[in-house]
């Protein structure tokens, strides 16, 4: 039902119960206090009744649009927690206030769940009445003709003529339903009134809003995902102890994981060497060639950006790619300390990356090495060493080394991506400056101090997998149907009724229709056309 | 990666020529609505009114040709009463007289009056503004509407170079999207115009694809190239074009709302020698209804545009939903749009109200895409910028 307007013409004077709650007169004067006295009880209803309004529902939901907002403004923790510790970190105590404000968990955050909260009790509020409402109304009998046809904003008329008034009714009864509408023959005219399916999709479009918020809530409590690397060569078993990092739900089950192993064959990327302008240096492709074991049978994936492996329950992304060079550390005895791939994280579009190799089997002291892999390096106009492109065309490593007390043995958790150099010093050569190490695939170099040396082997390609569960996907698929459904029909489905009366020696016509409904003088017309034929 | 630079260079030559003509016809839509064209006062024209109702009939006859006159005979004696909740004013037949300005489109009631012996009757005071529009302005609108056909013919084609150049759809990037966007919003108010004479917003809305094309061809500007392996993916064929298209839709109703406003200011004003050309705007009701239709499909489209977009997510990084900067946003303007809908229906809301509440749409829209793409970080990288 649609506010009076004065060239939409829509009277709501045939309602029983109109949306805006029942009784809203005082509301409607503006009166938004509580009237005094009530008592708690009668709080609770006036309150309750505040919130089912229409006018609450518009307020909440202009506020739902404002609350979201903070969430691309700052960073938020379910997306980058680092970045939100840096971020606090670098605005000391406006970060601990905002911290404190959950500015960075907006999603969770007390005043965003209350105002979506409020929101779902007054659909609940809204959603209810209305059925019932409406519901009854689907079984009555379309309501008899106002007195006066007139005041309707569709209305004809034509003179009888000779036709008997029963005839003409009947054939008007007639027509009617062939045109979908409900009717009842009344003394003197026809009632008839179609276009139910509108308020109906409008109930299930607001029914589906609320199963699809609440099924995202328990998809959250059930589901799982978790991260982890994967350097080609590597197999990846599925347990709690091989994840990278892991979030679980409320009422995720670990021995509900599934049982498989993946393997990453190869990695291959390709990057645009032809565009022209910013396009140039663009990823193209992104492929891993992945062997899943599952049930004892083998298979064989091709894993893109936007396509997933499926096994059973679990879905396993490509989320991530990048370098890791293959570093070879000796004693001075030419005893191998390390040897292996080791991940670096692409820092920029040219994939300068980053990483870190921690060696607690050096001696005579632990060594970490921080260092930058440039896939292509080059001179750029100010002799700097860069990367100019992407893929590995002139692999070089540049390095710093620290030798002392890795801290590994403290019992606390590091990232294998950052170095804790408090208790180390940065190696330095005889000069007492501190050593650069600079190396091409293939070279060796020897550290000073006795701290033996350091071999670049080569660059191996790894990929960060997503791996995630969640049981309620195919609900939230149909709801997210539902609510596109039910609001096609809502919004497209004219609801109208109409009366065709017998009024002595005139027939009279006339539609009202409910809610927007651009033709409904047309089909006074053309019933009135047709009738009269 | 081929790209095909010639067609590519073609496609950019298509965006100036658009451009170019684009600001003809906005100059000459220009002069349509604050030209120099004397008005008729509304008094002469609200005194026409009965005249009107019938002229209209006579309009409507003229177009249905013989076939309206046979069944007038049949027909005879059918009496109408029209509120005018929708009277239409198009007068896609400019070559009607004096007599007959306007007539009625197929959205609105008018027009059927033609079928004979109906003694009509309006109310709705929309027909007036019919009779201020005296033939040589329309003459301009005319021009001015042709003009933006061909410059719409060159925009398309410098879309279509521009996909063929890549052999891909043309909206990988800020600067396609854009150009897509705002052909398909000249093909919206051209298709639009075929139901409601809406020339009025020819101003607008060719200053505004001009404005769209200059920012693509500059700012936006982005080489021909291939896609990034995020975008490749079938869902863009689905996800992508509606939501252009949805952002063209809800696009041209705010331009209607701002006509709205304006002409529920200068109604609420009376007759002011500035805001004359106001006089050959319909009725600000009767825009409302226009920008509101277009807003509901709009809505639609958009609401089809998130749930595509949280299944392709799904299907990209594993969950349908994860408040990334692009998805805030397009939830906030879906939440603005859906409380538009909501404020036409409560009381208390007043249609200008509800018009800001659909301009504010349009700004969150217009903030989702030149901002949030450019500026945020988020997983949504792929601006060309
Ligand atoms: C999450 C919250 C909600 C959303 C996203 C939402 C969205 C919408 C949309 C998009 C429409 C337009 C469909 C149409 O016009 O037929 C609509 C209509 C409507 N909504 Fe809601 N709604 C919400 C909550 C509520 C609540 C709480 C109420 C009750 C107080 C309510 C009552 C109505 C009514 C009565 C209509 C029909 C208006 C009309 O006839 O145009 N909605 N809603």
């Amino acid at each position: 039902m649609k506010r009076e307007e004065t060239n939409a013409p829509v009277t709501r004077t045939n309602e029983t119960a109109d949306r805006q709650g029942s009784g809203s007169a005082a509301k409607k004067s503006g009166a938004k206090a509580a009237p005094a006295d009530i008592g708690t009880i009668g709080m609770l209803r006036w309150a309750w009744r505040q919130l089912t309004t229409m006018r609450v529902a518009l307020i909440l939901l202009l506020i739902l649009a404002l609350a979201a907002i903070p969430g691309s403004l700052f960073p938020q923790r379910i997306q980058d927690p680092g970045r939100v510790t840096r971020f606090i970190e670098e605005n000391g105590r406006w970060g601990e206030i905002l911290d404190s404000l959950q500015v960075f968990d907006v999603y969770s955050s007390f005043w965003f769940s209350a105002v979506y909260i409020l929101l779902m009790i007054s659909l609940v509020g809204c959603i209810l009445p209305r059925t019932a409402q409406h519901w009854r109304a689907m079984r009555a009998r379309p309501p008899k003709a106002p007195r006066r046809l007139t005041r309707m904003p569709g209305y004809a008329t034509f003179p009888l003529g000779d036709d008997d008034p029963a005839d003409l009714l009947d054939l008007a009864e007639e027509r009617l339903r062939k045109h979908g509408y409900r009717t009842a023959r009344n003394a003197d005219h026809i009632a008839a009134e179609r276009g139910y399916l509108k308020e109906t999709g409008n109930l299930v479009f607001h029914a589906a809003v609320l199963g699809t918020v609440i099924t995202m809530a328990v998809g959250a409590l059930l589901g799982y995902s978790g991260q982890r690397v994967l350097v080609e060569g590597d197999t990846f078993t599925n347990s709690l102890v091989s994840y990278d990092s892991f979030e679980r739900g409320t009422y995720f089950d670990a021995d509900r994981l599934d049982d498989y192993r993946l393997r990453l064959n190869s990695f291959t990327s390709t990057f645009d060497d032809e565009a022209i302008g910013n396009q140039f240096g663009q990823p193209r492709s992104f492929e891993a060639d992945i062997t899943a074991f599952h049930d004892g049978a083998e298979t064989q994936h091709r894993v893109r950006v936007n396509e997933p492996i499926r096994i059973d329950g679990s879905r396993i992304y490509l989320t991530g790619n990048g370098y890791a060079p293959v570093l070879t550390t000796r004693d001075a005895d030419g005893d191998v300390t390390f040897s292996g791939p080791v991940v670096f994280l692409p820092q920029d579009g040219v994939y300068t990356s980053r990483g870190v190799l921690k060696v607690p089997d050096a001696s005579p002291e632990q060594l970490g090495f921080v260092g930058i892999l440039l896939p292509t390096a080059a001179l750029n106009d100010d002799g700097e060493l860069v990367s100019e492109f992407a893929e590995l065309r002139n692999p070089y490593l540049v390095m710093s080394a620290y030798a002392g007390d890795l801290g590994l043995d403290d019992g606390v958790p590091q990232s294998v991506y950052e170095l804790e150099a408090e208790n180390m010093a940065e190696v330095i050569d005889p000069a007492g400056v501190p050593v650069t190490l600079q190396l091409a695939p293939g070279e060796t170099t020897d550290l000073p101090g006795g701290h033996g040396s350091v071999t670049f082997e080569g660059v191996q390609t790894f990929i960060a997998l997503d791996i995630r569960h969640d049981p309620t996907q195919g609900l939230l698929l149909l709801f997210s149907t539902l609510l596109l459904a039910g609001l096609g029909l809502s919004l497209f489905i004219p609801r109208r009724r109409v009366w065709v009366r017998v009024n002595g020696a005139e027939v009279e016509v006339a539609a009202l229709a409910r809610g927007e409904d651009p033709r409904v003088e047309q089909t006074v017309e053309d019933l009135a056309v047709e009738l009269n034929d | 990666m081929d790209v095909d630079y010639e067609l590519a260079s073609w496609s950019n030559l298509l965006t100036y020529s658009a451009m170019a003509v684009y600001a003809i016809a906005f100059i000459v839509y220009a002069f349509d609505l604050f030209g120099g064209q004397r008005l008729r006062s509304t008094e002469a024209a609200s005194g026409d009114r009965k005249a009107t109702a019938s002229a209209r009939g006579a309009g409507a006859a003229d177009r249905s040709g013989a076939r309206a006159d046979a069944r007038t005979s049949a027909r005879s004696g059918v009496r109408r009463t029209s509120r005018g909740a929708s009277v239409a004013v198009l007068d896609e037949a400019d070559t009607t007289t004096a007599e007959a300005p306007a007539s009625g489109g197929p959205a609105g009631g008018a027009g059927s009056g033609g079928r004979g012996g109906v003694k009509g009757r309006a109310s709705g005071g929309d027909a007036a503004e019919a009779l201020d529009l005296g033939p040589r302005s329309r003459k301009l609108a005319r021009i001015a509407t042709s003009l933006t056909v061909l410059a719409l013919v060159l925009h398309v084609g410098a879309v279509l170079t521009r996909a063929l150049s890549v052999m891909r759809v043309p909206w990988g990037n800020m600067m396609e999207y854009a150009m897509t966007a705002a052909a398909i919003a000249g093909i919206v108010y051209l298709v639009a115009l075929r139901f409601r004479d809406m020339r009025y917003l020819g101003t607008f809305v060719t200053g505004a694809i001009l404005v769209t094309l200059g920012v693509c061809i500059t700012v936006f500007y982005t080489p021909a190239a291939q896609l990034v392996p995020a975008l490749q993916n079938y869902w863009i064929y689905i996800h992508v074009p509606i939501a252009i298209l949805s952002t063209a839709l809800l696009s041209v109703s705010a331009a209607l709302a701002l006509f709205q406003i304006c002409k529920a200011w200068s109604e609420s004003r009376g007759s002011s020698r500035r805001l004359a050309f106001m006089d050959r705007v319909p009725s600000s009701g009767d825009i409302e209804q226009v920008s509101y239709r277009i807003a509901a499909v709009g809505f639609i489209t958009w609401t089809f545009t998130l749930i595509a977009g949280a299944i392709w997510a799904e299907l990209a990084w594993g969950r349908p939903w994860g408040w990334d900067s692009k998805e805030i946003w397009t939830f906030v303007v879906w939440v603005i749009y859906a409380a538009y809908l909501h404020a036409r229906a409560t009381r208390g809301w007043g249609p200008t109200k509800v018009a800001v509440l659909n301009l504010i749409g349009m700004a969150s829209l217009v903030f989702n895409f030149a901002i949030v793409n450019v500026y945020f970080d988020g997983l949504h990288s792929y601006s060309g910028i």
